[in-house]
């Protein structure tokens, strides 16, 4: 049975290793659902974070295949684990008058920001994990969004 | 005083020279240049040109193969890079040590569509061990030192060093690191002690047990270590088409290949066993047939270096990760520290069973008169039995019908492609051995589909005074696809019918030795003939169209369904 796997990934931080990762994905057909990259504080280093649905076989294979690649030091499979998850949106939303309250109201019990406003447009920021933005984005839909952006998981294991 | 300066060509062939290359393979063009001026001016290493740089990878895995050293192969940007994929993906596939030299367009140019520029990093990403493009002439030593690392150690590989123009002209100091920094790779040798005691206890209680042996006991040269386990323990082994020769097919204990075209008693001991113990081998499906099928009341160790091949395909219950010679010793080592109690009551009534199986054999059939390249090939084995030849083949009919002939008591003396399946493999291949062993009897058992995809290696041969004897079996079709086509596509020969030039003239023409056989008392004159030659020779035996190769397990069936002849029901 399929289900979304989180994989954190330290590697070498040189010109290529994200492709290699990438590749070892659509080499076999699976599709990334979200990845995000950067630096560590060792900027010798770089973490990235994959989320993808595949059953358990699939993603022990799929990390024994990380592993084989030299740039890579460490694979975790954190949806085993218990880990902390969290994700960067911006929604832009064109908001008529009468919604504005109703919008702010929403930000705030979905403990989103409204990071800047100009005129008419409302630039709202969401720093939460999959289900709290999710509601967010349930609650926000009737009011019209003009633009959504979101970052891909960011992960950590909690021990 | 100030330190000596080098170009980035020169330090390449230093860099060589510090690890023991001594021969290579390769095809000039314009980007490296350099480095052929450099070659020039030298005399450590001997470069032999082929005539297509395919042919200069396989070459170098031939040579890889024979020698267990890495093989090496230079040539330019890329056509002459795009030109080696196939190569490099074989030896990927077989896991054999190359390190592969590509030219690159200059720095400033990569990336500009320049004239011959391929992006060779990422073409062969998905079919190297590794691949690196050097950016700063001052990372071109501590890069080949890792290259050479890389290919050699935990499961071996090909490794791509891509080399711009300018980084071959530019200037540097000269050090050759004595050691690698690789933190991201740490292949493990050593098996964990605790599956091992496991393992052993397995085994020990095994009422069916079988060896499964492949390519990677090859690699570790654990051959003596398998075969002392296996008579210790009394356990019958079938090896793999990659495994050939890593336990002595003259032993009672040897079932032979197993797999598509194995031995029938082979694949019955197999499905029938109790406990498989697969050392060194991937479960490709052209050994396991149908997966679901495959072990499915028989528990399964399996040793291998590489954690990937371990329950990719075959479900396994001890796996030990290691190098195959290391995890052996270790078992054997604690075999003889306690008394072993083998169970001869069961082991012989096993050992029977696979007696009684051993009557069912193929039954060849030849549809008419004409030269029969089974006993063409029977007479090629029994006739150079005692030079203990190198045998090379390409791939089909011929190669299946060798594995199952050549019986082989030592590793390294059967070369052939078998992961990749790569037609036009064997020719260059056999040169390979034979710059990798000067003295050795080189023979390339060939198909004329196979020969003529790289025909043209013939004037390597006669340039380097390479001793190369290819048998070719003329059938007139791709044999192994008629096959296919005969049982499974109604006769319907689409495309599999191919014309040959006559090999005897083509050989002459390059100045090679050519002979034609119709008949078979005319096989060993022929055989010796080609021997006391000087040169590399061509071999025509016109075969029988329509001979097929059995025993026969069709792809996606069971092990224990084998087809033993022509008249057999699928």
């Amino acid at each position: 049975m399929s289900t979304i796997h989180t994989l954190s990934i330290l590697v070498t931080n040189e010109a290529g290793v994200l492709s290699r990762v990438v590749d070892l994905f659509s080499g076999r057909g699976y599709n990334i659902e979200t990845l995000t990259v950067a630096p560590t504080i060792d900027r010798n280093y770089s973490r990235i974070t994959i989320t993808t649905f595949a059953n358990n076989e699939a993603i022990e294979q799929v990390c024994k295949q990380l592993h084989r690649l030299i740039p890579v030091l460490k694979v975790s499979d954190l949806s085993v684990n218990e880990a902390l998850e969290r994700e960067v949106v911006l929604i832009k939303l064109q908001v008529k008058d009468e919604d504005v309250d109703k919008v702010l109201r929403i930000a705030e019990v979905t403990g989103a920001k409204v990071i800047d406003i100009t005129d008419k447009i409302y630039t709202i920021q969401i720093v939460s994990d999959e289900k709290q933005i999710q509601a967010l984005i349930e609650l926000i839909k009737p009011y019209g969004y003009k633009e959504f952006a979101r970052s891909g998981k960011v992960a950590i294991s909690k021990n | 005083m100030a330190k000596e300066l080098f170009t980035g060509a020169e330090i390449f062939l230093k860099s060589l020279e510090a690890e023991g290359v001594d021969e290579i393979f390769g095809y000039p063009g314009g980007v490296i240049l350099t480095i052929y001026e450099a070659l020039y001016n030298q005399k450590a290493i001997k470069h032999y040109l082929v005539r297509h740089e395919q042919a200069a990878v396989h070459a170098a895995e031939g040579y890889a193969r024979v020698s267990g050293r890495p093989g090496v192969a230079l040539v330019t940007s890329g056509p002459g890079a795009c030109n080696t994929i196939t190569g490099i993906a074989n030896a990927y596939y077989d896991g054999y040590p190359l390190v592969v030299f590509t030219g690159q367009v200059g720095t400033n140019q990569i990336g500009n569509d320049a004239f011959q520029e391929a992006d060779i990093v990422g073409i062969t990403r998905s079919c190297c061990k590794h691949n690196y493009l050097v950016k700063d002439v001052k990372d071109l030593a501590r890069i080949i030192k890792e290259a050479f690392y890389i290919a050699t150690t935990g499961k071996p590989g090909p490794v791509v060093v891509d080399m711009p123009k300018d980084i071959l002209t530019a200037k540097t100091t000269f050090n050759y690191p004595s050691e690698v920094k690789l933190v991201g790779y740490n292949p493990t040798y050593k098996g964990h002690p605790l599956q091992i005691s496991k393992a052993l206890k397995m085994l020990k209680e095994a009422q069916r047990p079988v060896i499964i042996s492949g390519g990677g006991v090859l690699q570790a040269g654990a051959h003596h270590e398998l075969t002392k386990l296996a008579e210790m323990l009394e356990i019958p082994v079938a090896h793999t088409l990659m495994g050939k020769g890593t336990f002595p097919e003259s032993s009672p204990l040897s079932l032979g290949m197993l797999g598509m075209h194995g031995n029938y008693w082979a694949n019955y001991a197999v499905v029938h066993a109790d406990v498989i113990f697969a050392v060194g081998t991937r479960f490709n499906d052209r050994i396991t047939g149908c997966l679901k099928r495959f072990a499915r009341d028989s528990q399964v160790i399996h040793i291998d270096i590489d954690p990937c091949s371990i329950s990719k395909n075959v479900k396994v219950d001890i796996p030990i990760v290691g190098d195959a010679k290391n995890v052996l010793s270790s078992m054997i080592d604690e075999l003889c520290t306690k008394a072993l109690l083998v169970d001869h009551k069961a082991k012989d009534k096993w050992l029977n069973q696979i007696e009684e199986w051993r009557k069912k054999r193929a039954i060849p059939e030849c549809p008419s008169d004409k030269l029969s390249a089974l006993k063409v090939i029977e007479t090629l084995y029994e006739y150079t039995k005692p030079f203990k030849p190198i045998v090379c083949t390409e791939v089909g009919q011929h190669q299946m019908w060798c594995a199952q002939m050549f019986k082989m008591d030592e590793p390294r003396h059967f070369i052939t492609s078998g992961g990749l399946g790569t037609m036009g493999f064997g020719f260059p291949a056999a040169m390979g051995a034979a710059v990798a062993d000067k003295n050795a009897l080189v023979l390339n058992i060939a198909g004329d589909g196979s020969i003529q995809m790289n025909i043209q290696e013939l004037a390597t041969c006669m340039d380097y005074g390479f001793k190369v004897i290819n048998c070719v079996i003329n059938n007139g079709y791709l044999g192994m696809v008629r096959q296919w086509q005969e049982k499974l596509y109604h006769k319907h020969y689409s495309e599999t019918k191919i014309s040959s030039p006559d090999f005897v003239k083509l050989a002459e023409a390059y100045g090679a030795k050519g002979i034609r056989v119709e008949k078979e008392e005319d096989i060993i004159p022929a055989i010796k003939e080609a021997m006391e030659a000087n040169c590399s020779v061509f071999i025509d035996f016109v075969v029988e169209n329509f001979e097929m190769v059995y025993p026969w397990v069709l792809a996606g069936q069971p092990l224990n369904k084998v087809l033993l002849s022509n008249s057999q029901e699928i």
